[in-house]
This record gives structure tokens, C-alpha cells and sequence, in this order.
């Protein structure tokens, strides 16, 4: 055995091994609580159901059928869309204009408001929810103005749920828009100056499409995590308001009807996928066109 | 680098009043003597926040919350380093798959995944585990750590640890020595965007949490559902110092801005 070690054959290709196996398990983690789960979830959702007996044995489309006809769970899935499409559309409209300010001003103030700014990612959700209530509310100060102003109430209104979002929503968008704006070489700006460009012309040909990739991973970020939202639209859209993730809720712990909680979980989720997947396709596409 | 100008200072100060608004608002509700959710004007009482103490299911619920994000944080950052590793530096079958995979739980809802959970956990007749809680955190807390790794990672200047090696060090010691310190600051941001998010996290708890399990949001989201006193304004009140006081910790311990956006 010795004399063969010592032969100088070539060294197998081994290098990458640890590695990869080192990630067998999280692989496995993820196959147990992740696909199986789904799985067993896509097969409850063709499952019968009777409010008196329970699941039934046996497969039918009968959720599905309800859900996609029912113009209550339509309304639900509409509402949910464009919710979440305007919370990304402020996201981007605030998040990105505030990263770039942060990232142009002097040493201790960008700090400071940088982490004023990302501070409330750190506080728990159901706080978050609960003080736009409170500002919101008949009682509260903004709910007043609103209210003086003829707008009616704010709270349980599509209005509360969105700025609720925003608040959750803006450090996802502002810390990747920050990342792209610290890559950015200060050289390249200055060449533009240089090069008689003015301030809007270097912000907009030379800056933003560098800080590009970062507005739309924040965004991909940012709408996946508002359609899936939970807390704030139960603690700001109320009972009636509803939006896909309160109704599954619902469903599963009120309802107590599994089989029709699964399936709309299924087309949210396959709603979800597309919309991730048709995204990640754009930001690919951007990425190949800012790299010319 | 130019300065900003008075309306970029402008629209700062009127993110900076969104974004605080609503935690101040919770502090000063707090401190109301009456029994209504009201901003006190004259007296300021600390009676609720006695009563949050001498609630029992609050802090059974916050000693449950802490513990959790702690181990599924810890976990997630043990298994998601070599995955991260294997993904950026490696080619091999079903990597891109993998790496689908180990990013699914950001596309997959929470609300979904918890109810699959509940289902799964149904099943195996093993609901309301704290164990298989972890795990579930751990699952979903994972693409966050692989985020930062990965990007760590990916401006890694490899010449390093070329030279490590070529000076006679072994790969243990390559990783330990050079490899590991260089990406610290995605492994700790990482591990804690993974605290913040499994202590945050509702929607998949709400599901999969028995009474015992209770986690602090869960906890608190059922209180504000059921009830309308100022007790809710004190535990929220409480969860925002707790997390002011651990922010100034880290920053003296690490520095914030490096946690938060992996910056110097």
C-alpha cells in the first residue's frame, strides 16, 4: 500500500467533496419540512370534505372548483395582487431615493439614520402592526386627520393595510439598494461630472441602472413577502377586510375545512411561484443588459 | 461626493417620522393611567407594564420566543455555510436545483408553509414539538444566512487562500484560518437576520405553535385580537426597549451598520 502512495499518480478531483456533501443535511432538512409538507398539502387539497363527518376518503376537485368560481375568493386573490404590487410600487419610490440619500451623507448622521431607518426590521411584526392601529385608529392621530379631512376612517381599509406593509416592507428594499450604492465607484460618478453630465443625467444613466440589480432583488423580496403577509392584514384590514393569507387562517383554524384552506394555500402559492419565477427572469435579463 | 440637498434632508426627515411614528406612538400609549387605548396628556402610570409582568402566558411566551430564535438561528448558520460553500464554488449535478431549494422558503409563503406543516405535523402525530418548531425555523429562516454567505462569498478575493495552501497549510487549517474569518461578517450578519427573523416571525408559528410552544408574537397577535387594553401597548413597549437595548450591545460588540448591511 505504501509503494502505491507514494507512486505519483495524479490526485483524484476530490476537492469540492466536503463541501458538497457538507450540504446533504440541509438538503435533507429541507426535503422532510419543505416538499413533503407541500406535498401532502396538494393531495389534502383534492380531498372531500363535510362539515358533519370531516375529510372524506376519496378525490375531487370540489375545492378548487369553489374557490375559482366563488366571486368571495376571487375578490380575496384580486385584492391580495394589487395590494401587494402598490406596497412594492412605494417600496421602490421610497426605499431607493432614501438609500441614496443615506449613502451621500457625512460619516456620523449615515450611520445613524441608516440604522434609524433598518431599526424597526429588528421589532416584531405584531408591535409594528399594532401602533399603525393605534395611529390609525378613530383615536389616533392620523385616523383623526383623515377623518377631519372627509377621507372617513383609515383603519380596516386597504389604505392601512398598505402603509402597514411599506413600514414592514422598507429595509428589505433599502438594504439591497444600500449594498449596490457602496459597490458603486465614486470615480465613475465623477467622471461623469466631468464629463458635463448634470445631476440628474448621473443619477439617472450612471447611478441607477447600477443600483438596478439591488431595486429588483428588494422588490422580488419585498412582493413575495407582502402577498404572503399575515399580521397586517389581520390586525389592519379587521374581519371583513380579507386577504388571501387571513382566509386561509380562516379556514383552517375557524372553518376548521382543511381540504378548502389547502387548496387556496396551493393557488397562492402557485400564484406566488409564477409571479417569483417571471421576476427572477427580468432581473436576470437587466443583469445581462447592464453588463452590456 | 456632493452634498445632499434641502429637499433630499427634507424627504429623510419624513421617512425617519414614518418609519419611528409608529413605535413611538406604542411607547407613549404605555405609560396611559386609564384603562383605554389613549395618549396620556397629564399623569403617565406604570400599571400596565406590572400587569405584563404578572401576566404568566407573557413570559412563558417570551422565554419560548428567545430560546427558539437562538437555536434555529445557530442551526441555520452551521448547515447553511458548506451549502453556501458547495453553491458558489463548485459545480455539480442538482446544484442549481439546490440552490432553488435552499431560497424556496423566500418564495414559498409562510401561510403555506405553516399550514403544510400543521398538516405534516398532523400527521406524524408530533404537533406542537418544540423540536420539529425549530426546525421549521431553521427552514425558514436558511435562505437569509445563504444570502449573506453567498454573497460573502462571491466577492472573496480565492488568491488567499492559494497562498495559504501553497505555504504548506492544510484545508482544515485553509478554512478555519482564512476562509472562515473573511466571511465572518456574512456568517454573523446572517446569523442575525436569522434571530430577528425567527424572533419576529407569526404566520408559520401561528400555525404550528401548541399552547406551550407559544412564541411571543403568537402570544401577542392572539391578545390583540381578543382584547383592547393598554396592556398590549406595555408588552409592545417592552419588546421595542428589549430590542433597543440589544442593538446598542451588538453595536458596541460589532458594530451595527456591518451586521445589518455587511459595510465597514
Amino acid at each position: 500500500m505504501s509503494t502505491l502512495a507514494a507512486a505519483p499518480t495524479p490526485k483524484p478531483r476530490t476537492e469540492g467533496l466536503p463541501a458538497i456533501l457538507g450540504s446533504l443535511p440541509l438538503t435533507l432538512l429541507f426535503l422532510t419540512l419543505v416538499l413533503t409538507p407541500l406535498g401532502l398539502t396538494l393531495l389534502l387539497s383534492f380531498a372531500q370534505f363535510d362539515y358533519n363527518t370531516g375529510i372524506q376518503p376519496g378525490h375531487t376537485l370540489e375545492q378548487y372548483l369553489t374557490v375559482l368560481t366563488d366571486s368571495y375568493f376571487l375578490e380575496i386573490f384580486w385584492r391580495t395582487f394589487w395590494i401587494s404590487g402598490l406596497t412594492t410600487l412605494v417600496c421602490v419610490l421610497v426605499g431607493a431615493p432614501e438609500a441614496y440619500v443615506l449613502s451621500r451623507m457625512g460619516k456620523p448622521w449615515r450611520t445613524i439614520f441608516l440604522l434609524v431607518v433598518l431599526s424597526p426590521l429588528l421589532v416584531s411584526l405584531v408591535v409594528r402592526a399594532f401602533g399603525w392601529s393605534l395611529l390609525l385608529g378613530p383615536n389616533g392621530p392620523l385616523g383623526r386627520a383623515a377623518e377631519a379631512l372627509g377621507l372617513g376612517s383609515l383603519l380596516y381599509t386597504p389604505t392601512a393595510i398598505i402603509i402597514g406593509l411599506v413600514h414592514v416592507m422598507l429595509p428589505f428594499m433599502v438594504i439591497p439598494v444600500w449594498t449596490s450604492l457602496q459597490k458603486l465607484d465614486p470615480a465613475v460618478e465623477q467622471a461623469a461630472y466631468s464629463l458635463n453630465a448634470s445631476r440628474m443625467q448621473t443619477l439617472w444613466r450612471v447611478i441607477l441602472p447600477q443600483t438596478m440589480p439591488g431595486i429588483l432583488s428588494g422588490s422580488l423580496i419585498v412582493f413575495g413577502l407582502s402577498a404572503s403577509s399575515f399580521a397586517i392584514p389581520a390586525l389592519l384590514g379587521g374581519r371583513r377586510l380579507k386577504m388571501v393569507a387571513t382566509i386561509v387562517y380562516d379556514e383552517f383554524l375557524n372553518e376548521l375545512n382543511w381540504p378548502l384552506g389547502a387548496a387556496i394555500a396551493m393557488l397562492l402559492l402557485v400564484a406566488n411561484l409564477a409571479i417569483m419565477l417571471s421576476y427572477n427572469r427580468v432581473v436576470e435579463r437587466s443583469y445581462r443588459r447592464s453588463l452590456g | 461626493m456632493q452634498k445632499n440637498g434641502l429637499l433630499a434632508l427634507a424627504f429623510n426627515l419624513l421617512v425617519v417620522s414614518f418609519v419611528l411614528a409608529p413605535l413611538a406612538i406604542v411607547c407613549l400609549v404605555a405609560f396611559t393611567p386609564g384603562s383605554t387605548l389613549s395618549i396620556p396628556t397629564s399623569d403617565f402610570s406604570l400599571r400596565w407594564f406590572k400587569a405584563v409582568f404578572a401576566h404568566a402566558d407573557f413570559m412563558q411566551a417570551f422565554r419560548n420566543s428567545l430560546w427558539l430564535a437562538f437555536c434555529s438561528a445557530t442551526i441555520a448558520s452551521i448547515l447553511a455555510v458548506p451549502a453556501a460553500i458547495a453553491i458558489t464554488r463548485y459545480r455539480f449535478p442538482g446544484r442549481d436545483a439546490l440552490n432553488g431549494l435552499f431560497l424556496s422558503p423566500l418564495m414559498i409563503p409562510h401561510l403555506v408553509l405553516g399550514v403544510a406543516l400543521l398538516r405534516f405535523f398532523a400527521l406524524m402525530g408530533t404537533t406542537g414539538s418544540f423540536g420539529w418548531l425549530v426546525l421549521a425555523h431553521v427552514v425558514v429562516i436558511t435562505p437569509y444566512v445563504m444570502r449573506l454567505v453567498i454573497g460573502a462569498l462571491v466577492g472573496f478575493d480565492r488568491s488567499v487562500e492559494h497562498a495559504a495552501q501553497s505555504l504548506g497549510a492544510s484545508r482544515a487549517t485553509v478554512f478555519c484560518k482564512v476562509t472562515l474569518p473573511m466571511i465572518l461578517p456574512g456568517v454573523s450578519g446572517g446569523w442575525l437576520l436569522a434571530f430577528i427573523n425567527s424572533f419576529d416571525e407569526l404566520t408559520m408559528s401561528v400555525f404550528i405553535t401548541a399552547p406551550s410552544t407559544v412564541t411571543l408574537p403568537v402570544r401577542m397577535y392572539m391578545y390583540a385580537t381578543e382584547s383592547i387594553d393598554p396592556m398590549m401597548a406595555a408588552v409592545s413597549a417592552l419588546v421595542i426597549a428589549l430590542t433597543a437595548v440589544t442593538m446598542l450591545v451588538l453595536d458596541r460588540v460589532y458594530g451595527l451598520d456591518r451586521v445589518l448591511v455587511g459595510q465597514k
